[in-house]
């Protein structure tokens, strides 16, 4: 473990206030061994959250009270010699688009400000099964859709390692909130990337599952048949910790696969000798900054030294990659987001002469240009008349972008690419220029429209700002990728790397 | 100038499945409002719809009832549209891939058997259900019990000529439905719906003409009324020289008339795409055949079964078995009994006129088979006359008491006692002897008047028949 605990040389100069440095796994063990208490590690973390995140605006609402009150009750449950999981007693963020009973949920819009659900998300509930303490929801561009929480109706979430610039999205709430030591984990969402991004531009491990790994259920739609929930960790092996509470099949989700994962954790401390890996040539290419490409084949040479087999290798298709999912994303977010009309939650305008002026004026007044931008498209690729030139086109794409991953795989074990063609870029700096902006994806995006996962890690800093690697795998293939990203953590220490803050 | 009727229909049934079609909520008509409802059938954000398995069953027994190819794969597909009783501004249906397809019904026109196609049968969620304000109290609020309720919608060929084969066609395949027991098929409170389509061509034309859409007719006879007043309407304009505006129209029941409610180009684009929250629909031959297997015997076959078992005509067995009620009912009066005409005779006389007059159902009739058959019994032996029976009838209708009691209390039990009838004729021809003169000089309707005068003197209880023949051996 390259990541050096503060105190592993004097445990008794334990220190609350620096606990937010510290791993999840590291806590847990701390809180197992009686070191700390579950509310110690809980005010450790509201103590971060108070010093910086005026700066860094990584939540929308925090949820004190009712984390006290949980912190407690699971410190009573150790105290009677109760063996909990993994991730009791372990502080949590959860992006506000997914939902928690009783406790607003606002996909950072004004069209939800005020929105409560009734009911909580699956994943959410697992966790909370498990011990895992909500400390509060965190920020996102609106609906999800953006790169960089410039989209979000309150507030943009800054970098960690640079204020002045971006977090990456649209789960750069949740992302910088580890990354500034605000969480010890977080959940966020990934349609197109937003979850891998972040990660990347905010130096942290984020995973995203196979496509039906994890229920969506209480997760508020985007792009449905892309959508998956994932973490946000410190690192690979917090990661796997994780992804055994998030993984299994939900009967309320028919998207859910009925297949029995194993344990995570049995994936990491692995060789990876012989592993096959392919560098498909079209993800490094045009648009990729050249340091970013740089430290990424750095990250692959560590990987051939520990005796992996590395080859170029092609996915031509992904040249379609970003028509094909905004086409797809946009038609699924146009008929997902048409719910919000202002007759039963959410805003509803002051004045209106009728129904439809009901609807027009409610949702013309409260989202935002991305979100009325991508329901346009959407409305109008599935317009009649259009339909075949432009969804059913992009399904028949998908279906060979797709088919060129099945191919690639049956060679391949894992495929590395960079996360995101650039580090994080000034803030306001792509607002302007929609296709800059929609580039952050391009490397991202034919993962969610295969539908297979891939895990963004820190390879390196350009600059000071963190550059992140991306591994894809098969479907279902998350142990192979675990493997390989804990045995790149295990031989580089950018990982243990924090922003000073 | 001659014109041909061209009438297709499109029916909608709700399927009267336990829980709704993508949620557990419990789907029945009728409860306190928005008692029946969840994050799902609310269209909450995050809440996702999971299929629910008897829906595809029924739907399944639909389409081999009604003849169709099954589609062992086929899709669901939103249909988008923003309306306040649409929680998720989509319905969740089928779009180009039915779960069904290519079938047919078989429909008696005059006598004639006719086959009318069946386009394709698919699986849709029903809507919610507004409740308008008043002019002073201006507001509009939403029922969503009806939300998420399972809906299969039957799309006929354009087979039918004129209004009355269209209702002929509905009547059958709700009874179909009903037989099924799939659906309660209530048009009243819309758990049966139909939307007809209807155009006319000069006769010989291969062509169609233009066709028009009519909706929000409730009960048969609007479907009738409304399609002939649309097929006149066509005509005027047409012999008038002008064109028919491709559209959508209303029957306004009250007027008596349809109107226009949009044109071909207000015309909703629904923009159809694949359901991504659920699975394609996939069906294994295997369990198909077990739904076929295990299908109830159909109107069709009753009604043959009938005419042998029962020695009824053709007729009747196709009035006794157009739906399974009034079936099942005719079948349990009739099971085992020497005389099934007579029982076919009072269900479609009696019964059907009493229960059309009170607007009843079978589960509201007091009147026990078993019962029936002891009131046909009670004729034949000559204990009650045709005249008392119909007002034991109607007691038994009335109360649900069986008929040997009331024939008691309401005195109407006939003196079929020769011995009494013999001194009773007796009487009356000493009494009369005029008319037997007239008799026996040949006047025949003397004779009318002896057994009238017997009928008096027996204060009416007297058996005719037993009256007759003891007169006329008296005077011969």
């Amino acid at each position: 473990m390259v990541v050096a605990s503060p105190f592993q040389n004097n445990t008794e100069e334990v220190k609350i206030l620096d606990l937010h440095n510290l791993t999840l796994h590291e806590i847990r063990d701390m809180i197992r061994s009686g070191e700390v208490s579950a509310k110690d590690v809980l005010q450790s973390v509201y103590g971060r959250i108070d010093a910086v995140d005026d700066k860094v605006d990584a939540y929308i609402a925090l949820t004190r009270d009712k984390a006290y009150e949980a912190a407690e009750a699971i410190d009573k449950r150790l105290a009677g010699g109760e063996a909990l999981g993994d991730v009791a007693g372990i502080p949590m963020a959860l992006k506000d688009n997914i939902s928690t009973n009783g406790i607003k949920t606002t996909c950072a819009s004004k069209m939800l400000e005020n929105y409560t659900p009734a009911f909580d998300a699956h994943v959410y509930e697992k966790l909370k099964e498990a011990g895992a303490i909500l400390i509060g929801k965190t920020n996102l561009d609106e609906f999800a859709m953006g790169s960089s929480t410039e989209n979000s109706a309150f507030k943009t979430t800054k970098n960690p390692w640079n204020l002045d610039r971006v977090s990456g999205g649209s789960s750069g709430g949740s992302a910088a909130a580890v990354a500034a030591g605000e969480a010890f984990f977080a959940l966020g969402s990934d349609t197109g990337g937003s979850i891998r991004q972040p990660a990347s531009l905010c130096g942290i491990v984020g995973f995203k599952p196979t496509y039906g790994a994890v229920s969506r259920y209480g997760l508020v739609a985007f792009g449905s048949s892309f959508d998956q929930i994932g973490p946000f960790t410190k690192d690979v092996e917090d990661c796997a910790i994780v992804l055994n509470h998030l993984y299994g099949y939900d009967k309320n989700d028919s998207t859910s696969l009925a297949v029995e994962h194993g344990d995570f954790k049995e994936a990491l401390n692995k060789e990876i000798k012989g592993m096959k890996i392919g560098l498909p040539k079209e993800y490094f290419g045009e648009g990729i900054a050249p340091e970013v490409k740089k430290l990424v084949m750095d990250g692959v040479k560590v990987m051939e030294s520990l005796g992996a087999h590395v080859e170029e290798t092609s996915l031509p298709y992904s040249e379609y990659a970003l028509p094909v999912y905004y086409i797809a994303s946009s038609a699924e977010a146009s008929s997902n987001l048409a719910r919000f009309d202002g007759v039963r939650y959410g805003y509803r305008a002051k004045d209106y002469e009728d129904l439809n002026d009901l609807y027009i004026k409610s949702r013309s007044e409260a989202f935002g240009d991305e979100v009325k931008l991508r329901i346009m498209l959407g409305t109008y690729t599935l317009s009649s008349g259009y339909y075949d030139a432009y969804y059913n086109k992009a399904l028949k794409a998908r279906r060979l972008i797709k088919q060129d991953f099945e191919k690639a795989f049956e060679k391949y074990d894992i495929l590395i690419s960079p996360t995101s063609p650039t580090t994080a870029f000034k803030i306001g700096e792509r607002s302007d220029d929609q296709l800059a902006m929609y580039m952050s994806d391009i490397c991202t995006v034919p993962v969610n429209i295969a539908g297979i996962p891939a895990i963004s890690i820190p390879c390196g800093f350009s600059g000071g700002l963190p550059v992140g690697m991306q591994i894809m795998g098969k479907a279902l293939g998350e142990a192979s990728i675990i493997k390989a990203a804990h045995a790149f953590q295990r031989n580089t220490d950018f990982l243990g790397k924090r922003p000073t803050l | 100038m001659n014109y041909e009727t061209i009438i297709g229909l499109e029916i909608h049934a709700e399927l009267s499945t336990k829980s709704k079609a993508f949620c557990s909520c419990k789907n029945e008509f009728g409860a306190e409002v928005n008692t029946n409802c969840c994050p799902v059938c609310m269209g909450y954000p995050g809440a996702l719809p999971v299929m629910n398995k008897k829906v595809v069953e029924y739907a399944v027994k639909a389409g081999l009832a009604l003849d169709c190819q099954i589609s062992l794969y086929s899709k669901t597909d939103r249909k988008n549209y923003f309306y306040p009783d649409l929680p998720k501004a989509y319905q969740i249906s089928q779009y180009d891939i039915p779960l069904c397809k290519n079938g047919k019904i078989q429909v008696q026109v005059d006598g004639e058997n006719k086959s009318i196609g069946i386009t394709r049968i698919h699986i849709e969620e029903d809507a919610g259900k507004l409740i308008h304000g008043t002019e002073v109290e201006d507001y509009s609020l939403v029922d969503f019990n009806r939300s998420g309720v399972p809906l299969i919608e039957i799309v006929s060929e354009p087979d039918m000529r004129s209004p009355v084969e269209a209702r002929l066609y509905l009547e059958k395949l709700k009874g179909i439905l009903e037989y099924l027991e799939i659906s309660d098929c209530k048009m009243q409170e819309g758990s049966l719906r139909c939307d007809a389509n209807i155009s006319i061509r000069p006769a010989g034309q291969k062509e169609f003409g233009i066709k028009t859409e009519i909706k929000n007719m409730n009960s048969m006879k609007a479907l009738q009324k409304a399609l002939e007043y649309e097929e006149e309407r066509h005509k005027k304009v047409l012999s008038e020289g002008g064109t028919i505006v491709q559209e959508t129209r209303r029957w306004d029941e009250a007027k008596g008339i349809t109107v226009s409610m949009r044109t071909k180009e207000q015309a909703h684009d629904y923009r159809y795409f694949p359901e991504p929250d659920l699975v394609p629909i996939v069906l294994e031959e295997k369990w198909i055949d077990e739904i076929r297997k295990a299908l109830p015997e159909l109107p069709d076959d009753k009604r043959r079964r009938f005419v042998e078992e029962y020695g009824i005509p053709d007729y009747d067995a196709s009035v006794l078995t157009l739906t399974k009620e009034l079936s099942d009912f005719f079948e349990a009066c009739a099971k085992g009994h020497k005389n099934p005409k007579a029982i076919s005779n009072w269900v479609m006389g009696e019964i059907l006129r009493i229960m059309k007059e009170k607007e009843l159902d079978f589960k509201d009739l007091k009147i026990k088979p078993e019962d029936l058959r002891k009131l046909v019994d009670l004729i034949e032996s000559g204990v009650l006359s045709s005249t008392g029976a119909k007002q034991v009838f109607e007691e038994m209708f009335r109360t649900g008491r069986e008929p040997e009691a009331l024939v008691e209390q309401l005195g109407l039990k006939q003196i079929s006692d020769e011995d009494v009838i013999v001194e009773l004729v007796k009487k009356v021809l000493s009494e009369n002897q005029k008319s037997v003169e007239d008799y026996k000089n040949g006047k025949s309707n003397a004779l009318g008047f002896l057994v009238g005068q017997c009928m008096k003197a027996s204060k009416g209880k007297g058996n005719p028949q037993l009256i007759n023949k003891i007169l006329k051996d008296l005077l011969a």
